[in-house]
């Protein structure tokens, strides 16, 4: 080979590290090593002065599933990520055709569905707490105005998970909105009239033509709200912090809870493993069916 | 006037934009099976005439009537006509097939009966092999021939076209031209046919529509509109390269009509018809110019003039013609050739310069192509 192309290759090659560099020793740092460090972790017991940590395999991860609250928890993740998920896409789709029409004050409507996502979540739950006071709160307000008893709708068991699911929508869907609105605006209107020529009424339009485009970014949203739905535990710790009963208790409060409150980081660690291999799972999934299915343009 | 109704009636139609574009009071009728070419620069209303009679515009005023049928305020899947966009519109996630069969399917066609459509539109547009790539994975030749199948699948008796050459590089752009002719009188279907590229409309039309600011300015068969071009605007716009338009008062005054104001007149000349002399003073009354450059394109050359007091004007000579720049020459014409417009309205005025014959002039025969009413 010649000596001046070998020369090129390699230079090219050092380059291509040095720019990932930067990210690489980052990512190394606070993401890769905290990773298997509490993979390590999880292995061990609980150590303290008096008895020393000792590995203790896969125990940790036994007295999870041995314990009643870890299959709460799971159920009420998976309701927390059953009901957020879908609604606040679809929400966020219908208030992005919505916001994408012609209609007067365009832009009034879609800085007004952004609003929720400027806020911060610590905040959002604040207001939320006052929406859902008893008796005083708005929605009892709106409610008693129909007759209702006053509601205790954070404080049992029935209401707690809903009432959290509900604040999460209104925060998420206007976040995922924006993404739906810059795609919508790709689409060439040509492509609504050709479908209009062809015979295609509006609900046709939507099904066959809209969709279908719109997939890409509905994938995007889908893992982003994945991701929220284990990560956005903020407006727990201002709502209900997990009760009552552990009644609106979610797995990340719950690691936290487990590491910080009781200082059980081995399960904690156990746990967090067991998070991020459901994710990793469902990661995988996602980019072996969903992606092959999408039309990217 | 024949006895049977055209197929498209427009009705003294208005449609008016915030912008200002847009058409007005306009009135057109469309013979059936005939290929119709609504010509003219942008923003004079050839798109919105289109589009009015797709339906996806909506008129302010008049009627639209299609085969007998007052279709002013239908949507456009009622119309019965298909139509093929600029930008082809062809939908990227779905592939040449079902982008074809996409308005069929849409209308819950028999399942057979599409698929001998579909294979009837691929044969036609010669896609066989396509079927199952993907827009982009077309050229765009291919895409302009999906769109086209897609117009011609549903067996609308119409079709309207908006510019759909005009994504096409040069050397396509010809053979489509003459494919899409091909079609439309194989398919016996009547096209309308929108584009502002003068060669396109003569080469294509039966009929061209020569549109400005919204109003006809002329309608015609190509030849009308090349020989006898009602304005100066229709003068300017229609050949390629287009007729020197000079103010009478650059001429010299025996060129002049007799008994007119030289003050209000244009004088306008094809450029195959004028004759250039470096003799001056050959004829009686020639226009002195001096050559500013020239343009060898084969078969003839392009030999550009100045005119003191006008924008110059183009001489076309046949074969290979050695002319340096800076050149005096004289500028002369059979008398029949030239074309008078009124200088203020840009009206034709017919008038002939008594002294000149034009006997010899082929111009003024009588051309044996049939001119469809309008």
């Amino acid at each position: 080979m010649n000596e001046m192309a070998r020369l090129q290759h390699r230079r090219l090659a050092l380059y291509g590290w040095m720019l990932a560099a930067p990210a690489l020793a980052l990512m190394s740092l606070f993401a890769f090593y905290p990773a298997i460090a509490t993979l390590w972790h999880s292995l061990f017991t609980r150590g303290t002065t008096r008895r020393p940590s000792v590995f203790a395999g896969l125990d940790n991860y036994g007295d999870l599933f041995a314990d009643p609250t870890f299959w709460t928890v799971a159920a009420n993740n998976l309701i927390y990520a059953g009901v957020t998920i879908p609604v606040s896409i679809i929400f966020a789709l219908i208030m992005a055709l919505w916001a994408n029409a012609h209609i007067p004050a365009r832009s009034f409507v879609r800085s007004a569905y952004f609003t929720p996502t400027i806020l911060p979540m610590i905040a959002a739950a604040n207001l939320w707490l006052f929406f859902y006071t008893p008796d005083l709160g708005v929605i009892d307000q709106i409610t008693g105005f129909f007759g209702a008893e006053p509601t205790n709708w954070l404080g049992q068991p029935e209401t707690a998970l809903a009432s959290v699911i509900i604040v999460t929508i209104w925060k998420e869907s206007g976040f995922f909105m924006i993404f739906y609105l810059a795609a919508l605006q790709t689409i060439p209107p040509d492509l609504r009239e050709a479908a209009r020529i062809e015979g295609a009424g509006r609900w046709t339009y939507t099904r066959r033509v809209l969709l279908p485009l719109l997939m890409p970014t509905t994938i995007f949203v889908f893992v982003n709200a994945m991701i929220n739905s284990v990560k956005l535990i903020d407006h727990l710790f201002i709502l209900t912090k997990g009760g009552p009963n552990n009644a609106s208790k979610l797995i990340l409060y719950w690691i936290w809870e487990m590491a910080f409150s009781y200082f059980d980081s081995p399960n904690a660690a156990a746990m967090t493993i067991l998070v991020l291999l459901t994710l990793g799972i469902v990661a995988v999934i996602q980019f072996r069916l969903v992606e092959k299915r999408t039309h990217y343009r | 006037m024949t006895a049977e109704t055209p197929f498209i009636q427009i009705h003294s139609v208005s449609r008016v934009f915030n912008g200002g574009n847009g058409v007005h009071d306009l009135s057109i009728d469309i013979p059936r099976g005939s290929f119709v070419v609504l010509l003219g620069p942008s923003g004079c209303g050839k798109s919105t005439t289109l589009r009015l009679i797709a339906g996806l515009e909506t008129a302010d005023q008049g009627r639209i009537l299609v085969d007998g049928t007052d279709v002013t305020n239908s949507p456009p899947s009622k119309r019965g006509l298909s139509m093929v966009f600029q930008s082809y519109a062809l939908f990227p996630h779905l592939n040449v097939a079902e982008n074809i069969i996409f308005g069929l399917k849409v209308r819950k066609t028999d399942k057979d009966e599409i698929k001998t459509r579909l294979n009837e539109a691929l044969n036609v547009t010669g896609l066989e092999g396509y079927e199952d790539r993907k827009p982009s994975e077309l050229s765009g030749g291919q895409r302009q021939r999906v769109a086209l199948a897609r117009a011609i699948v549903a067996g609308h008796p119409l079709c309207l076209m908006d510019e759909p050459l005009s994504n096409l590089d040069a050397k396509l752009r010809h053979s489509v031209r003459k494919d899409i002719r091909d079609l439309q009188q194989r398919l016996g279907i009547t096209v309308v046919y929108v584009t502002h590229d003068q060669t396109e409309a003569m080469s294509m039309a039966d009929i061209v529509i020569l549109m400005k600011d919204g109003k006809i300015e002329q309608s015609g068969n190509p030849a009308d509109l090349y020989l006898q071009p009602t304005s100066a605007f229709a003068a300017g716009f229609v050949g390629s390269p287009p007729m020197a338009l000079l103010p009478a008062k650059a001429l010299p005054t025996d060129v002049i009509p007799t008994g007119h104001n030289e003050r209000n007149l244009t004088f306008g000349i094809r450029p195959e018809d004028l004759a250039l002399s470096t003799q001056p003073d050959q004829t009686a009354w020639g226009i002195a110019a001096t050559v500013t450059g020239s343009e060898f394109l084969g078969a003839e050359t392009y030999v550009f003039v100045a005119i003191p007091g006008t924008d110059g004007a183009t001489a076309r000579l046949p074969g290979r013609v050695h002319i340096s720049p800076g050149t005096e020459v004289s500028l002369s014409w059979a008398g029949a050739a030239a074309h008078w417009f009124d200088g203020e309205t840009g009206h034709r005025l017919s008038l002939m310069k008594t002294s000149q014959t034009a006997q010899d002039s082929p111009l003024n025969t009588e051309t044996d192509t049939a001119i469809p009413t309008l």
